[in-house]
């Protein structure tokens, strides 16, 4: 049977993928979040997942205005880099794993959680940011990988407790998967930070590290959160951090955290970094 | 907060009260200087974002650079939206109708990297918006709410 044996938490800053594609990855702005990762990098290699469900959000790139799913899977072969304006990243394709992505879709649906199906569909920094950081710069990616698109761009943005059911949910259709595959559950975006209006810039600590402690021990206090209250705190983009809950939520009540990195800045953004692994 | 919606999940056994949900842009109105992006502006900005996507194209931006006015005259925007491309003013950008993400696709058009962006939200140089940052960011002290409720 299948099972979800982890869950990572990233940001997952465009800049981020700009410093490594563009060799400075050891300049003293980049370095100490390469460092960072190292924990997690060395963490996964040894785990050798065969299958990432990676939550994240396109920013423009696969979604214009004209269609806006509020959650939509990859079920598609393969998922190759979205051109952002600069050219895509020179990144590996991105290998689909076509059979339990359409076996989470069925789950999910019949479980009364409607996704957007994705046959055709290009993946931004959002999705290929938090593996190059946690995968390095290999020549193929050496995992499938479940594109899980969460919109948060244009409001109405799913809840918090939404984005924590689907992980559930998610969980729920993994367990019923009748091949032998290690999965990890990964929530990306964040964490807290703003780039337009007078607040472009902001980065809060205090509460980046409360929703850390929070997440890892008393996710309630997140599900119950408003927009209103991730916006005023994390800033306009810090919202993504609903994406976290994702993972969370596939995880079950209780985890035992292995990891975290907090690091500020990168370029505009507060960078977290967690590893969890699920508690029976 | 008002309370106003309870969500059993049968699943998880969760009982606790959801916030209510925020309907209109005028719920955000309170957090100063953030424009979230609600269907209120999603409507007023239809063509300018449609606009700023159609700069993915390589094609549609040679078109763009070669000629600012003729091409935005090709979009059913408003004057005061074009204005707003030419002059690069992001702040007027997102109060009429724009999507941070989808006019940035200008900034990416003139090679512009969004800290410089970001930074003339503020009035801020490049220069000193990035010495902010390496410090630790912006501070949300006195920026959480106009009302001064937060």
């Amino acid at each position: 049977m299948a099972r979800i044996s982890a869950g990572i938490g990233s940001s997952h800053v465009p800049a981020i993928g700009a410093a490594l594609d563009s060799g400075r990855s050891g300049h003293p702005d980049w370095a100490p979040i390469f460092a960072g990762y190292e924990w997690t990098r060395n963490w996964v290699a040894e785990q050798k997942p065969d299958v990432i469900i990676l939550v994240y959000n396109d920013h423009a790139s696969a979604f214009s205005l004209d269609i806006v799913p509020t959650f939509a899977i990859g079920c598609a072969e393969s998922f190759a880099p979205a051109d952002e304006g600069w050219g895509p990243r020179r990144v590996p394709i991105v290998q689909g794993h076509s059979r339990l992505a359409w076996h989470i879709a069925t789950g999910c649906v019949l479980d009364e959680f409607d996704l957007t199906i994705m046959n055709e569909m290009k993946v931004d920094h959002g999705l290929t940011v938090p593996l190059s950081l946690v995968l390095g710069q290999p020549s193929e990616w050496p995992v499938k990988v479940i594109p899980l698109a969460v919109n948060v761009i244009q409001y109405p943005t799913p809840t918090a407790n939404r984005c924590y059911r689907l992980g559930e949910a998610i969980a729920r259709a993994v367990q019923s998967y009748p091949e032998d595959l290690n999965v990890q559950v990964w929530g990306t975006g964040g964490m807290s930070h703003q780039l337009s209006g007078e607040r472009a810039g902001l980065i809060n600590r205090e509460w980046d590290t409360r929703f850390l402690d929070q997440l890892s021990a008393d996710p309630d206090a997140l599900r119950t959160m408003s927009h209103e209250e991730y916006i005023r705190e994390a800033g306009s983009e810090g919202m993504e951090l609903i994406m976290w809950l994702t993972m969370r939520g596939a995880l079950g009540p209780r985890i035992r955290e292995l990891y975290r990195f907090y690091h500020v800045p990168a370029s505009n953004t507060a960078v977290g970094n967690v590893v969890f692994t699920p508690e029976d | 907060m008002v309370l106003v919606i309870a969500i059993r999940n049968e699943y998880d056994g969760f009982t606790q009260s959801l916030p209510e949900p925020a309907m209109t842009t005028a719920t955000f109105e309170d957090i100063p200087g953030t424009y979230v992006f609600t269907g209120e502006r999603a409507i007023e900005g239809r063509h300018l974002n449609r606009f700023c996507m159609s700069l993915m194209s390589a094609l549609n931006r040679a078109r763009f650079k070669a000629d600012e006015r003729a091409y935005l005259d090709e979009w059913a925007m408003s004057e005061a939206q074009k204005q707003a491309v030419i002059k690069r003013d992001f702040k007027s950008l997102l109060e009429h109708g724009g999507n941070i993400f989808f006019v940035l696709k200008i900034a990416a058009v003139d090679g512009r990297p969004t800290q410089s962006v970001a930074a003339s939200f503020a009035g801020q140089s490049t220069e000193e918006y990035a010495a902010m940052m390496r410090s630790g960011g912006r501070n949300p002290a006195g920026l959480r709410s106009v009302s001064g409720r937060f």
